[in-house]
């Protein structure tokens, strides 16, 4: 990493205590991923290349999206593809073309699942042949559930579209970008990457704007024909935790140079961002700490509900370091972050914030679970009795009725969550257990089941 | 490689956890990759259950490809038995696990060689049955495991009992409307005076298994699940077995005289007709309901039918034999069945169609242009886009399939339910129809007028981004948003809605 001293890192590991559990732990597979990116991706179609184990999940996990005629499907292998009766190249043909024409897509996506990878379908030799017959991009990822979990999808995802060739842009677009405007200190271009909503991608490059610095483009962008010119020495920074290998493909194979922040969620993790930003492009950051006062000003409801509470992350989206820094800055006290891959490089920023922090609000450190045990932590949030658990669909209902308070961690994935505007909307989630049961103190919060 | 959007029925290990997690103190260990654990979420959300699905995954990561999973399974087995203390360890292969070829088997002779618990791997094949075939085969695994087991320790009684008595081989998770069904069975044996020998599986033990030749016969309520079962126990034991789907009152009644039968051919001497002819006349309201007036309306409508194989051809029963409804065509996705079904509803409608594209059923059914449609979910959300009423009738299942209230499909009480549903999806589908004839609500203006926003606000421009970012908010929640924003504006004394501008009209309403 081209801006985190290894010395730093080296200090992180001494005070933060990591741990790795066995990794039996309950999350969404990464071919998820397809639900957020097709509806980011205006003009793309995913295939996912599996069987009906993955449709069966990407059915029952997508709910109503479903019928909203998607812009993806299942590629649903048969026994003569896993014994390889018949040809890979032949049958992936037909149906992309059968795509092409009942969609007319500007790109397919393939993502290779489990099976793909175990028959060892050679997804990557046979996309750009394939391609140049059919006149279609093609771009292939491999999310499955061997490797990756959850929104790790979208990181394989992003790291295949950072590898394509720079789009052939309109001659005079180049100029439209680099044309000095009013408002911009002149930089050199960055570009920012992670998916996230329309909206909210609006908000962050007017954050950025009002420090004079201009986005030169997001990826993804809106549109596939849209994506964003990638040069050597651009900078780039992220905006979700989970994406290292899209920094890693972006730093090595299109020679980027990576600006390692925190994370644009919380209002201090926005103003960090923003300030690590100015840093790197030598700006004087202007009237951040005013706007991170104003910001925890309306908060203030929310902060009151759950200062002093406590919280455990059983983890299962790799967003858990971020939210942890943010509440704990908000008063909240975390016994433990459970988290399925911590990559403490690409974190390393995030890490440091959480760091301080905790100095600042003079707590220890929480320690931070790698691949965690779901059973080992139900045994622990028995003991800590924590006020609010975090935690996927699978343990919830059973937590509830064990009179423990629980928040859906899947909520904080689909939700928009970054910038000053949205740090509301993460209060919201993690206070409405604890408002709800205000309300229903009433009907009393006896156990409602002492079976297992 | 087929390119599927939907699918009917799921995989097969789904199933089989299905089956292992009703029992009571049975744990399902899948050999599968991260994350397809997703059977746990299902029955935490869909059912909402308060206990932990006793299923966990020995996770095949990059490790296991290139070593194989040598000590792992056997140890989360083993690991499992202590943890838990389940009765049974069922080891569940998964589509991963079919193509690695693992030996499956010999981990589980391996683990039971030092478990408490007895280990079962579930024989089942990915690749050639689907959810419902490999839960009606797992089924008959366990109830055979145990049946041998008492055989062979001499622990195995099967002298009847001397009441009358029943098992009703049926009752799962996940499945449609089951619970009150299984209830609704209950209080039809009770009627009967007939005794519950057992239920299998939901909620039983699988110790109670060795108990099941005592009962004097079956009975299988679905077609889909536990039919294998039926029949393992006929070969072996001569237990007789009914497979008559007690759904409609004409069916329920064909069901109650094969008991009848059975239990006359066993020297009962019972005569349940009176019992048939005052449920059917004065208890259940769905015979009167068909002969009333509005009932009349209904005839000769066009409906279609499309479900699992028990549903389907129950509904079309019930639609043109005691609705004296025209079903134009009659389907199911268990092509499996096709044979049986074919035979049992060949002559009450139009055609049939046997298939699990949904894109096929869609097309047939816009082509159709039906009155109303009772089918699954999938047709529901068809039925929305096509503007045609639509009862669900058949999993796939939905957490609105799993109403608190007793909504059975089967028995007396069910007969009146399905009256409910058949006639609110047709009376709905008419006052829509009278709504349009007579052009919608007349309190239209009225309602808009009120409610509308103050008419000094709309001076406010609003530029391009806004009114296109704007459009994206979703409809439920625009008029809302559109009026702060506004009134933001106007207190800010600001002529023009920008990004900005609604971005902090956002900041400031919270």
């Amino acid at each position: 990493m081209t801006l985190t001293k290894p010395v730093e890192n080296e200090e992180l590991k001494e005070k933060i205590n990591f741990e790795c559990e066995t990794g039996n732990y309950h999350t969404f597979c990464p071919i998820s991923c397809v639900a957020w990116l097709y509806q980011k991706i205006e003009d793309s179609f995913f295939l996912v290349i599996g069987t009906k184990t993955c449709g069966y999940f990407l059915q029952n996990a997508l709910g109503v999206m479903i019928f909203a005629e998607p812009r993806y499907a299942m590629a649903e292998l048969e026994e003569g593809d896993i014994s390889a009766q018949l040809s890979d190249y032949e049958e992936l043909k037909r149906l992309c073309l059968q795509v092409k024409r009942d969609r007319n897509p500007s790109v397919i996506f393939w993502i290779g699942t489990c099976t793909t990878e175990i028959i060892k379908m050679d997804l990557e030799g046979i996309a750009p042949k394939l391609e140049a017959e059919i006149s279609l991009p093609i771009v292939v990822a491999r999310a499955n559930g061997l490797d990756y979990a959850f929104t790790q999808g979208e990181d394989t995802v992003l790291a295949a579209l950072a590898q394509r060739p720079n789009p052939k842009q309109p001659e005079n677009l180049s100029e439209v970008i680099n044309k000095p405007e009013d408002g911009y200190v002149e930089h050199l271009p960055l570009i920012l990457f992670g998916s996230i909503p329309d909206p909210v991608v609006n908000q962050l490059t007017l954050e950025l704007k009002k420090q004079g610095i201009r986005v030169s483009g997001w990826l993804p962008s809106k549109r596939y024909t849209e994506l964003p010119l990638i040069n050597k020495g651009d900078y780039v920074c992220g905006v979700n935790p989970y994406l290292s290998r899209t920094a890693t493909t972006l730093m090595r194979r299109r020679k980027c140079k990576l600006i390692g922040a925190p994370f644009p969620i919380g209002p201090d993790g926005t103003r960090a961002w923003i300030e690590k930003i100015c840093t790197v492009f030598g700006i004087q950051p202007n009237g951040l700490e005013k706007r991170e006062e104003d910001i925890w000003e309306k908060l203030k409801y929310y902060v009151s509900l759950i200062d002093g509470k406590s919280v455990f992350f059983m983890g299962d989206n790799l967003l858990e370091i971020s939210l942890a820094r943010f509440l704990i800055r908000s008063g909240m006290i975390v016994f433990e972050i459970g988290i399925p891959y911590m990559d403490k490089r690409y974190q390393g920023a995030e890490l440091q914030l959480l760091q301080k922090t905790c100095k600042e609000k003079n707590i220890p450190i929480p320690i931070i679970i790698e691949k965690p045990d779901n059973y080992n932590q139900v045994d622990r949030i028995r003991d800590m009795k924590p006020d609010l658990v975090i935690t996927g669909m699978a343990h919830a209902n059973p937590l509830e009725a064990r009179g423990i308070n629980t928040k859906w961690s899947v909520e904080f994935t689909f939700a928009q969550i970054h910038g000053f505007t949205n740090a509301i909307e993460v209060l919201e989630l993690v206070t409405r257990p604890l408002r709800r049961n205000q309300k229903l103190e009433k009907i009393g919060s006896q156990l409602y089941t002492d079976r297992r | 490689m087929k390119l599927a959007y939907w699918m009917y029925a799921g995989p097969a290990h789904i199933g089989t956890l299905r089956i292992a997690s009703s029992f009571k103190n049975v744990h399902a260990i899948m050999h599968a990759p991260l994350g397809d654990d997703y059977f746990n979420v299902m029955r935490s959300m869909l059912e909402r259950k308060r206990d932990f699905t006793a299923v966990t995954a020995s996770v095949v990561d990059r490790h296991v490809l290139a070593r194989g999973s040598q000590e792992k399974v056997v140890n989360n087995i083993s690991r499992k038995d202590k943890e838990e203390k389940p009765d049974l360890v069922v080891l569940t292969p998964t589509c991963t696990s079919s193509i690695l070829q693992e030996d499956l088997q010999n981990f589980v002779n391996r683990a039971s060689l030092e478990t408490q618990a007895d280990v079962l791997l579930a024989d089942v094949n990915h690749y050639r049955v689907n959810e419902m075939q490999a839960a009606d085969r797992t089924l008959e695994q366990i109830v055979q495991f145990y049946i041998k087991k008492a055989q062979k320790n001499k622990h195995l009684d099967t002298t009847k009992t001397l009441e009358p008595s029943v098992n009703i081989i049926g009752s799962f998770n996940l499945a449609f409307h089951n619970q009150h069904d299984i209830a609704e069975l209950k209080r039809l044996m009770s009627d009967l005076n007939i005794k519950i020998n057992s239920i299998i599986p939901e909620g039983a033990s699988v110790q109670e298994l060795k108990n099941l030749p005592k009962a004097w016969f079956n009975i299988v309520p679905y077609r889909e699940i536990g039919l294998l079962t039926a029949e393992y126990l006929k070969d072996e034991f001569n237990m007789p077995f009914i497979d008559t789907t007690p759904m409609g009152v004409v069916e329920t009644a064909n069901c109650i005289r094969k008991i009848q039968y059975i239990l006359n051919d066993n020297n009962a001497n019972v005569n349940f007709e009176k019992y048939i002819d005052v449920q059917t006349r004065f208890v259940s309201q769905s015979a009167w309901f068909s002969r009333s007036i509005d009932c009349q309306n209904l005839t000769g409508k066009k409906a279609i039918v499309f479900g699992d194989s028990t549903h389907a051809a129950a509904m079309t029963k019930i639609l043109t034999k005691e609705m004296g409804i025209n079903v134009v065509w009659a389907g199911t996705y268990c092509k499996y069945d096709k044979s049986w079904f074919e035979k049992e509803v060949g002559d009450l409608c139009d055609e049939i169609v046997i298939t699990d594209d949904h894109n096929l059923i869609g097309d047939l059914i816009a082509k159709v242009e039906p009155a109303v449609i009772f089918g699954t979910q999938m047709e529901r959300h068809v039925a929305k886009r096509l503007n045609i009423p639509c009862g669900v009738i058949s999993a796939p299942v939905h957490i609105q399939n799993f109403p608190l209230s007793y909504r059975p499909f089967l028995g007396y009480e069910g007969a009146n339910q399905i009256a409910d549903l058949i006639y609110n999806s047709f009376t709905l589908g008419m006052e829509d129809h009278l709504l349009e004839i007579f052009g919608g609500h007349d309190t239209k203006e009225v309602l808009s007028a009120g409610l509308s926003v103050n008419p000094k606000d709309s001076e406010i421009k609003w530029n391009l981004e806004s009114q296109a970012e704007l459009t994206k908010i979703p409809g439920f929640i625009r008029g809302k948003i559109k009026r702060n924003t506004e009134k933001f504006a106007q207190q800010q004394k600001m002529e023009t809605i920008t990004l900005e501008v609604m971005y902090a009209a956002k900041e400031a309403a919270a």
